[in-house]
C-alpha cells in the first residue's frame, strides 16, 4: 500500500513538475554572483572605465574597475562593446498605484480628502503591474511614485521596480507630498473667474498654514509629553516627523509666483527638509531656488511652455539653467497618463540637447536623485558597497535607438520581457496570418 | 471731440487697417531660398552629401551640388547640419478653435476648415519642431465626425483660409470604440457598444447610398424632355457621405481595439470605400496582415499607452510590426507637445523594432502625405514638390536633433538663432492671470476637447 502511494506521489510530481514547466511562462528574477566584464563602465561618481569589470554578489557591487579578478562560479557576461550605467532614478511616477486611465477600480492614486499626509502610497502598490517591467526593462529601476489629488495628498514612496511585496520593493524613503497652492489658471479647461482663482489660491493657502501650525503644537505636546499626552490624530502623527526635519516635505510647485511664493513660505514655518518638484518655471526663479538651498526633481522636460509669450524650449531648457544657477536639479518624466516612464532617459537628453551639460543630465538621473532622496549609499553610482541596481546596454543611454540589455535590480537579473515586447514576439509574425486554414 | 475729428480718425483708422490687411492677407506666400552644403535626407531617393537644394517661388527647383547662389536670394548654410523635408502631422488638432461637434451621433456636415485659428502658438511652436503640415481633425466625440483639413504651418498669416493646403484632399474623421459609446451612453442614444458603433455606421452609409441613388436618378432624367419630377431634399450629412462612398473623401478612422479595425475594414469593403486610414489603431498590429491585404494605412503614437481600457494592450513596438507587414504607417502627435518632436516618436521605432532611419523618416514624411492624399507635394525632398524643409542640427533621429530652420513654401517660418521668445502674434492686454498649463501633452488623447460640457467630461479628474 505504501508503496503504491509513493508512486502515486512520484507520478503527482513528476506531472506538477511537467505542469509548472509548460506554465512557466513568466520568467524569473535570478540571483547569483555574476561579473560584468570589458564594459565601459559610466560609474557617475568616478568618471568612465573602459574595458572594466563590474562583480555583483549578495545583491552588492562587489568590485568595479579595469583589473578585477572574476570569482569562481560567477556567470560571466561579456558586456564588450556595451556600456554599464547605475539604474536610473525617475522622481515623479504613479507606478502600482495606477493600472489604467480612466477607470476609478484601476487607479489608486487619490484618496477622498484634502489634507491626508497619512495616506501611504507605498500600501497601494501593486507589485504585479503592468508598468513594472515595461518601465525597468529601459533601464528605470527606481522611482518614486506618488499620490495625487488635493493640497496635501498623501505620502510618496521610493520603490525598487523588482520585488513581489511593497515591503520588498520598497528603497529607504518616504516624502509627504503637498501640491503648493496655485495662483494661475491651470489650462484652457480651467474656466473660473479671476477671483475665484484668487479665493481658491488664499484659502488653500491658509489651509497650509493651519495644518503647520497645528503640527506644530502637536510635535510639542508630543516632545513635552514624551508621546503619551497625544490623542490619536493620523494626519498630525504624519507630519511630525515633517516637522522635526526626519521626514521631506515634496512640494509640487511650477509657476514663478507660486515658487515664490513656496520658497517664502518654507523660509517662514523654517521647513527643515523640503524638495521641490515640477518646478516648470524654475528658469524664472533659478537663483532664489538655489539661495535657499532646496532640492529640485523637474519634470517632464519634454513640455509645452506653461506661457504663451515663452520661448518655445522653455521647459526643454528649464533643467540647464536652473543647474546653471547653481540648483541642485533631479530630473523625472512624469508621463503618468500614458504610463511612459520608461522615457525618462529622452527628458535628460532633451534637456542635453537645449543646454544643459551631459554629465550634469546622466547624474540628474541617477545620483542626484538618490542623494535628494537619502539613498546615495545604496543607488544612483557604480561602486563598491552599493546595490547592484545597474544596467547594461548597446551606447549613449539617452540615444534614442539605444538598446539595453541586461538589468540587475539589489543583485536580481531581470527577465527582459514585458507584456510589450511578448506582444512583438507573437505579433511581428502572426500565425495565422492572413489565412487560417 | 468734434465730428471730423471723429472722421478724421476713422479714416486714419481705416487706411490702417487696409495696409495691414494687404500684407497678412491675400494669397499663399511663396519665397526662394538656396539651402547650402547640407546633408540631404530626401527621404524617397537616399541621402546626398554637401547638397545644395534650391527652391523657387515655394517649389523645389533642383538638388545638386554647388549651386550658384541667384543675386538676392536667401542663402542657408547648411554645412554640418542634416535637410529633410518638413515633417507631416496625420492626426492633429492644433490650430483649431473647435474641435467636437458631438450633437449626434453622425455629423459629417460640419468640417474643421471652418475653425482654423491662425494666431495659435501651437502652430509657431510645430513649426519650431520641424513640422510644416499637419492634418487638423475633427474630434472623436461621435461615430461619424465632421470633415477635417490639412494645413499648412503658414504662421504669420492672418487669413484662415491662408492656413489650408490648397489642393489637399477631402479628408473625414470617423471614431469608434469607447469615445462614442460614452457619448451615446451620457445621451442615452445609440452607439453605446461597438455592435451599436457598427450599425450607426452601416446605417449612415445605407441612408447615404440611398439619397446618392435618388439624386443620380434624378439628375440622370432632369434634362430629358417631359420630365416633370423634383428634386431630391438637399442633405450637406448624406452630401458629404455620398462624396465618401463616392471616393471623393479619405476616411480616417478613430480606432483603438483590433476587432473594431476589422470591423471598418468589412464595413468600408461592403460599400467600396478604399482610401482608408486608421487613426491611433494601438493594435493595429494585430491585425496587421488584414490591413496590409485592404491597402489600408495606420496613424500610430509611438508609445502611448495606459490612459484608458482599449490602449491597455497597446505596444511600443505597433509601427515596425505594422511596417515588417507592409501596412503603410506614420507616427502621429495628437498632441500640441508631441507635434514639436515628432522626429523623436519616429526614432522610437529603433529601439523598438530596429527600423532603418529611412523607415522611420518615413513615418514622419512620406507615408502621412499618402495617407493624406498629398504625397505628389510633400514628403520627400524631390524637384518639382514644395519648398517644404525641417533643418536640424544633429540627425533628426538622435535625441540631440534640434531644429533649426523650418521652411514653408520657400519661406523661413522658424530660425532657431532669430526666435526672440514671445512669438504671439496677438498678445492679450487684458490676461492677468498667468495661465500655466499643467496639461503636459502626455496626459491622454486630446480628441475629446470641448465635450467636456456635452459629456460631463472632467479633464482634471480624467488626469490620473
Amino acid at each position: 500500500m505504501r508503496k503504491i502511494q509513493s508512486i502515486y506521489g512520484i507520478v503527482i510530481a513528476v506531472i506538477c513538475f511537467i505542469v509548472i514547466h509548460v506554465e512557466a511562462q513568466s520568467p524569473k528574477g535570478k540571483y547569483g554572483t555574476f561579473a560584468l566584464t570589458n564594459a565601459t563602465i559610466e560609474t557617475i561618481t568616478q568618471g568612465t572605465i573602459a574595458n572594466g569589470t563590474v562583480i555583483i554578489s549578495n545583491g552588492k557591487i562587489t568590485a568595479v574597475g579595469a583589473n578585477v579578478q572574476v570569482p569562481s562560479g560567477a556567470e560571466v557576461i561579456n558586456c564588450s562593446g556595451l556600456k554599464i550605467y547605475p539604474g536610473m532614478i525617475d522622481g515623479g511616477t504613479r507606478i502600482g498605484l495606477l493600472e489604467i486611465g480612466q477607470i476609478p477600480q484601476a487607479s489608486d492614486t487619490r484618496e477622498k480628502g484634502d489634507i491626508i499626509p497619512q495616506m501611504k502610497a507605498l500600501t497601494a502598490v501593486n507589485p504585479n503591474a503592468t508598468a513594472i517591467p515595461i518601465t525597468r526593462i529601459s533601464g528605470v529601476t527606481t522611482v518614486i511614485t506618488a499620490p495625487t489629488g488635493g493640497l496635501m495628498p498623501g505620502t510618496a514612496a521610493l520603490i525598487n521596480l523588482h520585488g513581489y511585496t511593497p515591503d520588498q520593493m520598497y528603497a529607504g524613503f518616504q516624502g509627504v507630498v503637498v501640491n503648493f497652492p496655485s495662483t494661475g489658471r491651470r489650462g484652457f479647461f480651467d474656466r473660473r473667474t479671476d477671483e475665484d482663482i484668487k479665493k481658491a489660491s488664499e484659502k488653500a493657502l491658509k489651509q497650509l498654514n493651519d495644518v503647520w501650525d497645528k503640527a506644530m503644537q502637536y510635535h510639542k505636546l508630543d516632545s513635552a509629553t514624551k508621546g503619551k499626552g497625544v490623542t490619536y490624530y493620523p494626519e498630525m502623527q504624519t507630519m511630525v516627523p515633517v516637522v522635526r526635519g526626519e521626514v521631506p516635505l515634496m512640494i509640487e510647485v511650477n509657476a514663478q509666483k507660486d515658487i515664490q511664493a513656496a520658497l517664502k513660505w518654507v523660509k517662514e514655518k523654517k521647513v527643515k527638509k523640503v524638495i521641490f518638484t515640477g518646478v516648470s518655471e524654475g528658469w524664472r526663479e533659478a537663483g532664489n531656488i538655489a539661495k535657499a538651498n532646496i532640492p529640485v526633481v523637474t519634470g517632464p522636460v519634454i513640455a509645452i511652455p506653461n506661457r504663451e509669450y515663452d520661448r518655445y524650449d522653455a521647459i526643454y531648457a528649464n533643467a540647464g539653467m536652473m543647474k546653471k544657477a547653481g540648483v541642485k536639479v533631479a530630473i523625472r518624466s512624469e508621463e503618468d497618463g500614458n504610463g511612459n516612464y520608461r522615457n525618462l532617459p529622452y527628458h535628460a537628453g532633451f534637456a542635453v540637447a537645449y543646454g544643459m551639460n551631459k554629465e550634469d543630465a546622466l547624474k540628474a538621473v541617477t545620483i542626484t536623485p538618490a542623494e535628494i532622496f537619502n539613498v546615495s549609499d545604496k543607488l544612483g553610482s557604480i561602486e563598491v558597497g552599493k546595490d547592484a541596481t545597474l544596467f547594461v546596454c548597446d551606447g549613449d543611454i539617452f540615444e534614442t535607438k539605444t538598446q539595453v540589455r541586461h538589468v540587475f535590480i539589489s543583485g536580481w537579473m531581470m527577465p527582459m520581457q514585458s507584456r510589450q515586447t511578448l506582444l512583438y514576439d507573437e505579433f511581428l509574425k502572426r500565425e495565422p496570418g492572413l489565412n487560417k486554414n | 471731440m468734434t465730428l471730423i475729428d471723429i472722421n478724421m480718425k476713422k479714416s486714419i483708422l481705416i487706411v490702417i487697417v487696409c495696409g495691414f490687411l494687404t500684407v497678412a492677407y491675400g494669397q499663399v506666400e511663396k519665397g526662394n531660398v538656396l539651402i547650402k552644403n547640407g546633408t540631404v535626407l530626401t527621404i524617397t531617393k537616399g541621402n546626398l552629401e554637401n547638397t545644395d537644394v534650391l527652391i523657387k517661388e515655394g517649389k523645389i527647383t533642383q538638388i545638386a551640388k554647388g549651386i550658384a547662389a541667384l543675386a538676392g536670394i536667401k542663402v542657408i548654410d547648411a554645412t554640418g547640419l542634416y535637410v529633410m523635408p518638413g515633417i507631416i502631422d496625420a492626426h492633429s488638432h492644433i490650430g483649431l478653435d473647435a474641435i467636437n461637434e458631438g450633437t449626434n451621433a453622425i455629423t459629417p456636415e460640419v468640417w474643421t476648415g471652418d475653425a482654423i485659428n491662425p494666431f495659435q502658438m501651437s502652430i509657431y511652436r510645430a513649426l519650431a519642431g520641424g513640422c510644416t503640415v499637419s492634418h487638423a481633425l475633427h474630434g472623436s466625440a461621435n461615430a461619424i465626425g465632421g470633415q477635417s483639413q490639412t494645413i499648412k504651418h503658414r504662421y504669420g498669416m492672418f487669413d484662415p483660409d491662408a492656413m489650408k493646403m490648397e489642393g489637399a484632399p477631402r479628408t473625414i474623421k470617423f471614431a469608434l470604440g469607447e469615445n462614442p459609446t460614452n457619448g451615446g451612453r451620457s445621451d442615452d442614444l445609440q452607439p453605446q457598444s461597438r455592435m451599436g458603433v457598427e450599425f450607426v455606421i452601416r446605417q449612415a452609409f445605407s441612408e447615404a447610398k440611398q439619397y446618392m441613388e435618388r439624386w443620380d436618378v434624378y439628375n440622370k432624367n432632369k434634362s430629358v424632355k417631359g420630365f416633370r419630377g423634383a428634386p431630391p431634399a438637399y442633405s450637406l450629412r448624406y452630401e458629404t457621405l455620398a462624396d465618401l462612398l463616392r471616393g471623393k473623401i479619405i476616411l480616417h478612422c478613430h480606432s483603438y481595439r483590433a476587432d473594431e479595425i476589422n470591423m471598418v475594414l468589412k464595413v468600408c469593403k461592403d460599400f467600396g470605400i478604399k482610401r482608408l486610414v486608421f487613426q491611433h489603431a494601438n493594435e493595429a498590429f494585430k491585425v496587421a496582415p488584414e490591413l496590409a491585404a485592404a491597402g489600408a494605412s495606420a496613424s500610430v503614437f509611438s508609445d502611448w499607452w495606459q490612459y484608458k481600457l482599449e490602449v491597455y494592450y497597446s505596444t511600443a513596438y505597433n509601427a515596425a510590426i505594422l511596417v515588417r507587414n507592409g501596412v503603410v504607417t506614420s507616427i502621429n502627435s495628437d498632441s500640441p507637445d508631441l507635434i514639436r518632436h515628432l522626429y523623436h516618436e519616429a526614432g522610437k521605432t529603433q529601439k523598438y523594432g530596429g527600423l532603418s532611419d529611412d523607415e522611420a523618416l518615413s513615418l514622419i514624411t512620406i507615408n502621412p502625405a499618402k495617407q493624406l492624399g498629398i504625397e505628389n507635394r510633400v514628403g520627400s525632398l524631390e524637384i518639382g514638390k514644395d519648398g517644404d524643409v525641417a533643418i536640424f542640427k544633429n540627425h533628426p533621429l538622435s535625441i540631440y536633433g534640434v531644429p533649426q530652420y523650418s521652411i514653408v513654401d520657400g519661406i523661413v517660418r522658424f530660425d532657431r538663432e532669430k526666435d526672440p521668445g514671445d512669438m504671439r502674434l496677438m498678445p492679450d492686454p487684458k490676461e492677468t492671470i498667468d495661465v500655466t498649463f499643467y496639461e503636459t501633452g502626455h496626459n491622454h488623447e486630446n480628441c475629446m476637447q470641448g465635450v467636456e460640457q456635452l459629456f460631463g467630461v472632467n479633464h482634471n479628474e480624467n488626469k490620473n
